[in-house]
């Protein structure tokens, strides 16, 4: 009965997030479309961080990579929406299959430092190419480019129906994904990794290829900021965009399907809501890490699970 | 300026930021090695060091050296209470787990630095070095008449810098002292090797903590005092030393405080000299991607050894 009720979760979500459209008011719905793109990257980086047990602090050079693949692509060589998109996932899911080669030959704390480094070189390469990237300024897509066979993916409900179905996409194939043979099998590394090594698993091969399919899970959300928003800068690439993932996915519950939205919806809206009343909204956002630190250790969907609800995905 | 001049102006300013990074290198050194837990928020203790160091020589007033001696003695301690104020009140009570760790320093971070911005502003302020004489340095070199002593011109260094590198050597071999041959550094060490045996032989583990998280942040408010001279006071500072240190402990291998020490030297002192002769961004991109790439093929540091 369990894989109904969490199918039934699942679509459940997706449906109110489809009903949120009709009922929120603009700025909401521009907000929500905004939040659908990043739990795309906090997707990504929960198979690798929730699942597999992996810490990455260089996330943003994936994500990075998915936005300025597609940005370039399109400014310099002329390519529509859907070509530059995917070379915009290509580009990041290379940039991982790379990194992973040479970054998991570590582990533990070297493995964030050596992610983080690169991440940090990527991010100094952008800045040093500026002529074409324009550095920290970034540079913008031009709204008639932005054009998906006909539909303006300017527009607000364009915009948040791309949104919609690129999470949704993404949402389901990592919920089956996490639940297939190659899911567990990385659950089983984040437990104990000599035991899968002792199973017969190809422990090194899983890891990698953890790290490219959560690489290219943050390229779609990269390419999908630049696409609907037609920003690309390299600010993405810093280091806060590495650590942004980590504390949506710690936030939301690490290892849980729906955690990742609810991290990212939860510090959306904790930044929004405090900027507006203060503009001391960071520390708002830090007494809020250190709370949840001490009395929800799990995130929020995590002590759901632990309190209430034991079947949650 | 030849060569070999504006060579050895840059090592001295490679030294320089050797001294800095060396202490505050050490103090997440420390707390790594002991604690076993990644202190996000070091680089935020080292900030609050400079800005301290701003506030008490600006009460204090009268001749620089004054509010100097007063903020080097006040300061660390004063950083280093809040430092333990921090673990008795959150990291105790997540019991150091790691990945939780990271999150409430990450918090601990956001909350100094968002608080600085309230209290202090967003200005950069100076604080007067206590002395400040310019030395000129000598260059020997081969002429047409043989051996000879020059003072090229622009070949020089401050009185107070040499003091920067004097204090920090001294600083560290007070700590190996303390660390090695007393019975507080045994404590330490004893807390280090097995948290629950040390325990079981009346060694405080819970106190212990406190101190050395204390220590590690009171170390990195050190370095700031001695930098501020050189460097402003400024909310945002503490991003680099935070990325540099971390380098320097991991290079070095985790835990290992001669690692430590021969990092922050090699990697203060590389990058005064790539920065002179080479374009910033590229000697940066080159930097990261070495630092990187050591860990790579030798994860362990250069000092560390495998674990077993």
């Amino acid at each position: 009965m369990t894989v109904s009720r969490t199918t039934a979760l699942h679509f459940g979500t997706l449906l109110v997030l489809i009903a949120l459209f009709f009922v929120l008011p603009a700025y909401h719905v521009g907000a929500f479309s905004r939040i659908m793109v990043l739990a795309i990257y906090a997707i990504g980086f929960n198979l690798l961080f929730g699942y597999t047990g992996l810490l990455s602090l260089g996330h943003a050079m994936f994500f990075a990579a998915g936005m300025y693949g597609f940005g370039l692509s399109m400014n310099f060589g002329g390519l529509s929406v859907l070509p530059a998109f995917a070379v915009g996932v290509l580009a990041a899911g290379l940039l991982a299959l790379g990194v992973g080669l040479l970054a998991l030959r570590t582990i533990g704390v070297a493995f964030m430092i050596v992610t983080l480094m690169f991440a940090q070189t990527f991010y100094l390469v952008i800045l040093y190419f500026g002529e074409y990237t324009r550095g920290d300024e970034g540079f913008i897509i031009q709204q008639a480019q932005r054009n998906l066979a006909g539909i303006d993916l300017t527009t607000e409900t364009a915009r948040y129906f791309a949104a919609f179905t690129l999470f949704a996409i993404c949402f389901l194939a990592m919920a089956r994904l996490v639940q297939s043979p190659f899911g567990k099998r990385l659950v089983a590394i984040r437990e104990n990794e000599e035991r899968a090594r002792m199973l017969g698993y190809d422990v090194g091969r899983l890891k990698l290829a953890a790290l490219v399919v959560s690489g290219l899970f943050s390229g779609v959300a990269g390419a999908a900021y630049a696409m609907l928003f037609g920003y690309v800068g390299a600010s993405f690439a810093a280091v806060h965009y590495s650590i942004f993932p980590l504390l949506w996915v710690l936030l939301g519950g690490a290892g849980t399907t729906i955690g990742p939205l609810i991290g990212v919806i939860f510090m959306f809206y904790l930044i929004d809501i405090s900027s507006s009343f203060t503009n001391a909204y960071m520390l708002v956002a830090g007494v809020a890490l250190v709370l949840l630190t001490l009395f929800a250790p799990q995130g929020i969907a995590g002590t759901i699970r632990k309190r209430a609800v034991s079947w949650l995905p | 300026m030849d060569f070999g001049p504006h060579l050895m102006l840059a090592s001295i300013e490679g030294a320089v930021i050797s001294a800095i990074l060396v202490l505050t290198a050490m103090g997440l050194s420390i707390v790594f090695g002991v604690m076993r837990v990644v202190n996000v928020a070091h680089g935020e203790f080292f900030m609050l060091g400079a800005v301290f160091a701003w506030a008490v020589s600006t009460l204090i007033g009268g001749h620089a050296g004054f509010g100097f001696v007063a903020a080097l003695l006040i300061v660390p301690v004063l950083v280093g209470c809040i430092a333990a104020g921090v673990d008795q009140l959150i990291l105790k009570r997540i019991d150091y787990d790691v990945d939780r760790t990271i999150v409430a320093t990450i918090g601990v971070l956001y909350i100094v630095q968002q608080s600085t911005l309230m209290l202090y502003g967003p200005e950069a302020r100076p604080v007067a070095p206590p002395f400040n004489t310019r030395l000129a340095l000598p260059w020997f070199e081969f002429g047409a008449d043989g051996f000879q002593m020059i003072w090229p011109w622009g070949l020089s260094v401050t009185t107070y810098k040499l003091f920067v590198i004097i204090a920090a050597i001294s600083v560290l071999g007070m700590l190996w002292f303390v660390l090695t041959r007393t019975k507080i550094g045994l404590i330490m060490r004893a807390t280090q090797q097995d948290r629950e045996m040390a325990q079981a032989f009346g060694v405080p583990v819970n106190r212990v903590y406190s101190w050395v998280f204390g220590l590690g942040a009171g170390l990195a408010a050190l370095g700031a005092v001695l930098v501020v001279p050189i460097q402003q006071a400024h909310y945002l500072m503490g991003g680099d030393p935070l990325l540099l240190a971390f380098i320097v402990v991991i290079i070095g291998g985790l835990g290992s405080l001669p690692g430590t020490v021969i990092a922050a030297v090699l990697i203060g002192m590389s990058d005064g000299i790539i920065s002179v002769f080479f374009s910033p961004t590229l000697a940066k991109i080159i930097a990261t991607f070495l630092v990187a790439m050591v860990l790579v093929f030798r994860p362990q540091g250069l000092m560390g050894r495998v674990a077993a």
